[in-house]
């Protein structure tokens, strides 16, 4: 193959091409895709959160108030479903095909038709999923882990959940194939591994999670569907099978999932801490290798998801050990962030302060994910509300406020305007304050008892659960604001300099904000 | 052109915009064929869910999507291979096909893990605790039961089956196949050699082999359910035997296709010995479902 490049369509270089359809639908830049990933991110996100102010607002009191318990149960496996699929990977990957190539020096994605295909069997797949709602029987209700025998139950819904997932999975398989194939082959010159960015270290370990875990659920959710439909035997004992099976093949999915949504989070805040602190990111390698060795451990540690369903003694021993280990690489990067703050000369613009607060925040999540891998007192916590305060904490104050964190950052790069700083304050605040609101009561209600996934409750949970219903209204209200915060700056305000911020480092800030439809269409020299 | 990485190429430092130099990166044009696909994949998914809930409206709506599905991969490809054959692409974009191609092998691995780690674990666990390896779940469910692989599970003891056997056509299925790996082999080298007749024949022995070894498979599955009584719903063993096989069975169809589609493209003389990534990625994917396979014999039909 010839070393020589041509591409000799003017119009591709210099702007998008004309016409709304044309751009958008069929669109391969890796900018357009980026903005359409976490625009739907953004979408599903208040799709979810709708349905979390459901749940919240049954819980507000004790006994049966608003919602039938069965749609209560809709309810909470959609909202899962939702967020992780439709809110958080998607924003995540956005955050991805808008940066990773701006920050290596790349042109593009490696695979910029794949992209766009990635990017629109999302949509397929919430068509399906979101349709079961108005399906006889409902949308799927047993728990967004889908553990037989209880899913088989579901009604006319069942298929359309399998194939959703199914659709789903092909998309991110196909999106980190296109992301692994950028950062392996797209790099600038100059522009070794351990010279990367920290985002697109934690994207390419999270990307090759994906491609590696992401055909088991497949699997799973096929064996599922053939167990349902064609008589196989797989999760049914008589047959000579397991139900528990499938929580194993779940899980060695769904654990390398967990970590799926926040290393890009670890990513993010690596970037944004040392830009405020005004100091280079301390223990830089140090944090390559403990995302690699998070990926690495997330494979061997799914049993702790399942120490309550039985499991011989050695199992248990082993995947405690193995869970407590993460605490590990984890508490090597809390301690890089902390010591990357330490003396520098910070400030505390919007980005930076849900960068902290992720930190604060997340660590409580991963103290308490410590707490849970003990195998003892799991038998305990297993399946009540200590376990939903645990995951919120990590998911919602950890890859959520990354997410905010990353949009305030990037969005001058983004949009060529400055956001309003003072209602970014007040979006933080507001946010920090009420999520905690709604979820640290859980953690009270879980040690005392009250199991997760029920609409109704004992009366001695009423005061906890009516001040997380507070938080968690505040908390939702308080996302529109973040919206009107995006559109205020998408339409104007003052202009972004090309570096933005005054201690950011990368290529990304070399270029103009708003960047230019096309970047680096030649190599730029890394040194 | 090798497998290796190609260096990059070098322009010194310069990051403004450039019209057209030998040493820009290539980036593809905008494309409606993925789009293109989506309501196909929607419609197929949908039909495919009605079908299983018993509507009649399935089936057309499947084969509406499928025809979609199908004049999406045509065209996209057919738009890849303009552009290759006409020079668009430089050593970069190589790489990034080859990358491309290597990661989804890789994810085809992983999905055939879940069926093969669902054998092992019917096997290691679940079988062995059902007939009094763990004393709660047989004392709660089936007291003294004897059950060793194969086996169709505790609640079938009374179904009469047989086993399917390893030596008969399974292993003359076997032998096709790593024959047909040795003809891709040779094939290859006769590419990088400019021997064309001799790729020729090297892949239309590959893909001939392909679909003898699917004429048997169904032929194997014909005998299985009418001959043995071995059925999908045989239990646990006929779960994983019609599922492994047939999720095997079904790459090997696409691969042969590939290879067919590959064969036309060799005859219109679309590849060069330096530049044939298109035959080589048909060629790992063959590869792949070989060993797939090899997995399969050893695991499901010898031990």
């Amino acid at each position: 193959m010839t070393a020589t490049t041509h591409d000799t369509h003017d119009d591709h270089h210099h702007g998008p091409p004309a016409g709304f359809f044309k751009r958008w639908l069929f669109t391969t830049n890796h900018k357009d895709l980026g903005v359409l990933y976490m625009l739907f991110g953004l979408l599903m996100f208040f799709v979810g959160g709708a349905m979390a102010m459901v749940i919240r607002a049954e819980l507000f009191q004790p006994g049966l108030n608003l919602v039938d318990p069965h749609f209560f149960n809709q309810m909470t496996t959609m909202h899962a479903l939702v967020m992780i699929f439709g809110g958080v990977m998607p924003a995540f990957t956005g955050l991805a095909n808008w940066l990773i190539p701006v920050q290596i020096g790349a042109p593009d994605m490696a695979l910029p038709r794949v992209n766009n295909w990635a990017f629109w069997l999302l949509p397929a797949g919430f068509v399906l999923l979101l349709a079961t709602l108005f399906m006889p029987g409902g949308a799927p209700a047993g728990g967004w882990t889908m553990y037989p025998p209880l899913v088989l139950q579901l009604g006319d819904a069942f298929p359309f959940l399998i194939f959703a997932v199914h659709i789903l999975g092909i998309s991110s398989i196909m999106g980190s194939i296109n992301i692994v194939a950028t950062i392996l082959n797209m790099r600038a010159p100059g522009m070794t591994l351990m010279k990367m960015p920290l985002f697109v270290w934690a994207w390419l370990i999270t990307a090759f999670l994906i491609v590696a875990v992401m055909p088991v659920l497949a699997g799973a959710v096929t064996m599922l569907l053939t167990d349902q439909y064609f008589g196989t035997s797989f999760f049914n004992a008589a047959g000579g099978g397991d139900p528990v099976m499938f929580q194993h093949i779940f899980w060695f999915f769904g654990h390398p999932e967990v970590y799926i949504l926040i290393l890009p989070a670890f990513g993010i805040v690596s970037a944004i801490i040392p830009t405020f602190a005004r100091k280079p990111l301390f223990g830089y390698s140090s944090m390559v290798y403990a995302t690699a060795s998070i990926a690495f451990l997330s494979f061997i540690v799914w049993g702790h998801h399942m120490f309550t369903v039985g499991m011989p003694l050695a199992g248990q021993l082993f995947f405690m050990y193995a869970t407590m280990l993460v605490a590990v690489p984890t508490g090597v990067k809390i301690f890089n962030w902390m010591a990357t703050m330490w003396q520098g000369s910070m400030t505390f613009e919007t980005p930076m302060l849900f960068s902290i607060a992720f930190v604060l925040l997340f660590t409580i999540g991963g103290l308490s994910g410590v707490m849970l891998a003990l195998a003892p007192v799991d038998l305990q916590y297993h399946d009540t509300y200590f376990v939903v305060a645990h995951f919120h904490y990590v998911l919602v104050t950890g890859a959520v406020f990354s997410i905010m964190a990353a949009v305030y950052f990037w969005l001058p790069k983004w949009t060529g305007h400055m956001y309003d700083e003072k209602l970014g304050k007040w979006h933080f605040w507001l946010s920090t304050i009420s999520v905690n609101v709604l979820f640290f009561p859980q953690h009270f209600l879980g040690l005392a008892g009250m199991p997760r996934r029920i609409p109704d409750y004992a009366l001695q949970f009423a005061e906890f659960n009516m001040i997380s219903s507070i938080g968690g209204f505040v908390f939702g209200l308080t996302q529109l604001l973040f919206v009107y915060i995006i559109i205020k700056c998408v339409r104007g305000g003052q202009k972004a300099t090309s570096e933005v911020w005054e201690g950011a480092r990368g290529l990304e800030w070399t270029l103009p904000s708003p960047a230019p439809y096309h970047t680096f269409e030649t190599p730029p020299v890394v040194k | 052109m090798p497998g290796h990485r190609s260096p990059p190429i070098r322009n010194q430092g310069d990051i403004r915009m450039s019209t057209q130099s030998k040493d820009a990166y290539f980036v593809p044009e905008d494309s409606r064929w993925p789009v293109f696909g989506i309501p196909g994949i929607v419609l197929l998914a949908i039909g495919l869910s009605v079908y299983l809930n018993g509507g009649s409206s399935g089936m057309p709506m499947i084969v509406i999507g499928a025809l979609i599905i199908v004049i999406m991969t045509v065209m996209w490809f057919r738009d890849v291979i303009v552009e290759s054959v006409t020079g668009k692409y430089n050593a970069q974009v190589d790489v990034s096909f080859r990358q491309g191609m290597a990661w989804f092998i890789f994810s085809e691995v992983m999905f055939f893990g879940a069926f093969f780690g669902a054998l092992f674990y019917a096997r290691v666990f679940s079988i062995p605790w059902l007939s009094g390896g763990d004393p709660e779940t047989s004392r709660f469910l089936w007291e003294s039961v004897t059950l060793a692989w194969p086996t169709a599970g505790p609640g079938f003891l009374d179904l009469d089956y047989t086993v399917m056997g390893a030596w008969g056509l399974p292993a003359i299925n076997t032998m096709i196949l790593l024959t047909s790996g040795v003809t891709l082999t040779i094939a290859h080298h006769a590419m990088k050699h400019n021997d064309r007749k001799k790729v020729i024949w090297g892949l239309a022995a590959t893909v001939g082999l392909g679909f003898l070894f699917l004429s048997i498979q169904m032929y194997e599955y014909v005998y299985a359910y009418q001959e043995l009584n071995l059925r999908m719903d045989t239990g646990i063993y006929g779960s994983l035997f019609y599922l492994l096989t047939g999720f095997h069975g079904v790459h090997v169809f696409l691969g042969a296709l590939t290879l067919l589609v590959v064969l036309l493209r060799v005859m219109r003389g679309h590849f060069t010995a330096e530049n044939h990534f298109g035959f080589e990625a048909a060629a790992w994917y063959w590869h792949f479902v070989d060993v797939v396979w090899l997995g399969l014999f050893i695991f499901v039909y010898v031990i």
